[in-house]
């Protein structure tokens, strides 16, 4: 079987695995709705409490497909253009920042959480990774080590200045508490389609970047010489990481682990292509992330574990696995 | 994308087909490692670029193949300069080599040679027909084919080489360009790749390589270039640059090595012979 043709079985592989988490997460949650009581709901009647509890599953599907597309995809190109197989949508700055902005919020705005947090979530990702692209430019310089520098950096200082609002003003800080760790329990439309826009302009400059990420990959001798403007693909490549990872912090907070985990997984599925490991990340990333919900959702009935707290031991086994078949690779 | 809008874009004056330095002065920081190059290579023949460590041949091979910008004057290709090409048209033109590529980790044979396709591809068309094909047959010519599905990592050097060669050879161009494609490789596979190099012109190919042995590039190119302190110090047939009292005369000044030179008993080429030290 030639790669290509693997990949194809393994996206739909992996499609299939999406449809079927996400059908599970419809039916199960803390509270305990079995076929009969969902099914007349999705037909366009049953009960009402039923049919509001189904609504908010349904948003908190759809956004959690969308939070785990994107970080994984994130962690992708992020991987791909650092040539650092440790990279990770944070390496940019956008986990730091979007929380350095919540927190700020918070402190001295009497910020308090909830749908908004979208809108100070996602521009303060945007400054972060501006900050980490000016710092770690150097003029004529062909090496990212001071990209990921100055990623490191900054994520230090902002870390700093979190733990120390945090640590001053306690009492303030419990919805912060909660949106750190990662969460889908306030899901609903509006946030979906607050950060839907961004997500979706993300994802298609991923793809359209695919092939000349490809090239890259070799160096930027290599990819010259290929017909690769490098200097624009590799800040449109970091446009595209961010806008994909500041969509999915400011939905759900920083939910760890995915962007790191999910790439590896499929780079040992599909290979070192771009234009498959694309594809794939966003399907499997959704399903992964769908598949933690559902789990913290169920296993601490009557109430639920934050998704941030679950994805990295759904994530774990598979990382392991990929890594103990001796297939991980950058 | 066709020649005819290369052709349209020529300016009045050049017309010259394949490769021209014009006047290059290429530096890094303070050091002006080119000053004043002029060269014309010949279309369509296998030209080896030797000299001296430090003499400026990666750098004139890296700035033929625009991964360097001249601080003054031009290359260019086909009588219009390089920069004046669009990326991707240049680049189904003119394929390069450098001397020290990245390999992504794991990456397998095939895929690699598939990145040679990129000049062919668009944002919205990342397959291109022809690709396949492209990639079998650069593959089949430089014998890696067997290997395609193993990572390149696990090859030999030679294997490696080829592998590489093969990814330029999928982009298609009359132009190839090789930085040292001969150096790390033991003695049979440096002659592997030169024969590779010759192939490659027997197709029509305008072939430049930077290579280090002068015995090597005597009896496998047609036309040297030798490179001495920046500038070209002489160029021509492997005979008439290195043959005879005048051929062990240049060895002399450009590598300051006493030699005399001999007849390759295969191929009849000049060989440089150093003189024994007492």
């Amino acid at each position: 079987m030639t790669r290509g043709s693997r990949a194809l079985v393994v996206l739909l592989g992996a499609t299939a695995l999406l449809v079927v988490v996400a059908v599970v997460s419809l039916f199960a949650g803390s509270k305990d709705t079995g076929l009969t009581d969902v099914l007349p709901v999705l037909a366009g009647g049953g009960d009402e409490y039923v049919q509001a509890v189904v609504d908010s599953r349904v948003a908190r599907t759809a956004l959690g497909a969308l939070v785990g597309a994107a970080l994984a995809a994130s962690g992708v190109i992020v991987q791909g253009i650092t040539r650092n197989p440790l990279g990770e949508p944070g390496l940019l700055g956008v986990t730091v920042g979007a929380s350095a902005a919540v927190v700020t919020a918070t402190a001295f705005f009497g910020f308090t959480g909830g749908g908004a947090t979208v809108w100070v979530a996602l521009p303060g990702a945007a400054v972060a990774v501006l900050a980490v692209v000016t710092l770690g430019r150097r003029s004529g310089s062909e090496s990212v080590v001071p990209l990921v520098l100055a990623g490191a950096v900054l994520s230090a200082v902002l870390g700093a200045y979190i733990q120390a609002m945090v640590l001053a003003r306690p009492d303030v800080f419990d919805s912060y508490r909660h949106w750190v760790v990662g969460s889908l329990a306030g899901a609903d439309l509006q946030t979906l389609q607050a950060v839907a826009p961004a997500a979706i302009a993300g994802a298609v400059l991923a793809l359209v970047l695919a092939s000349s990420l490809d090239s890259l990959a070799l160096g930027d001798e290599l990819a010259t010489s290929l017909g690769v403007r490098v200097p624009l693909v590799r800040g449109a490549g970091i446009a595209a990481a961010t806008l994909l990872a500041a969509a999915a912090t400011a939905a759900a907070g920083p939910v760890a682990f995915v962007g790191l985990a999910v790439p590896h997984v499929v780079r040992a599925l599909v290979g070192t292509d771009h234009r498959w490991q694309l594809p794939v990340s966003f399907v499997l990333g959704a399903a992964l992330l769908v598949a933690a919900d559902v789990a913290g959702r169920v296993v601490a009935r009557p109430g639920e574990l934050m998704v941030g707290v679950v994805t990295a031991f759904v994530g774990a086994p598979f990382l392991l696995a990929a890594v103990r078949r001796g297939r991980v690779t950058t | 994308m066709t020649d005819t809008t290369a052709a349209s874009h020529t300016a009045p004056g050049t017309t010259a087909r394949g490769l021209v330095a014009d006047d290059l002065e290429v530096g890094y920081g303070p050091t002006t490692v080119l000053d004043g190059l002029n060269l014309t290579l010949p279309a369509g023949a296998f030209t080896a670029i030797v000299g001296p460590n430090g003499c400026g041949k990666s750098t004139l091979v890296r700035t033929l193949a625009r991964t360097l910008r001249p601080r003054r004057g031009a290359v260019l290709l086909d009588g219009r300069p390089l920069t004046a090409w669009r990326p991707k048209q240049l680049a189904q033109q003119l394929a390069f080599l450098p001397q020290d590529p990245v390999v992504p980790d794991g990456v397998t044979v095939r895929s690699l040679v598939a990145r040679g396709r990129h000049p062919y591809h668009s944002p919205l068309r990342q397959w291109a027909p022809g690709d396949d094909e492209a990639v079998a047959h650069a593959m089949d010519v430089t014998g890696v084919t067997a290997l395609a599905d193993d990572p390149l990592a696990e090859l030999s050097g030679g294997q490696r080489q080829r592998a590489w060669i093969a990814m330029t050879l999928a982009q298609d161009t009359p132009h190839v360009l090789l930085d040292e494609p001969t150096s790390f490789l033991d003695l049979a596979h440096q002659i592997d790749v030169l024969h590779v190099c010759r192939d490659m012109r027997d197709q029509g190919r305008t072939v430049v390589a930077v290579l280090h042995d002068l015995n090597q590039a005597a009896r496998y190119a047609d036309h040297l270039v030798v490179m001495h302190e920046g500038r070209v110090h002489a160029e021509g047939t492997p005979d008439a640059v290195l043959g005879g009292d005048a051929g062990a005369r240049l060895v002399g000044d450009v590598f300051d090595l006493a030699c005399e030179i001999a007849t390759d008993p295969q191929s009849g080429t000049p060989m440089v012979v150093p003189l024994a030290r007492a």
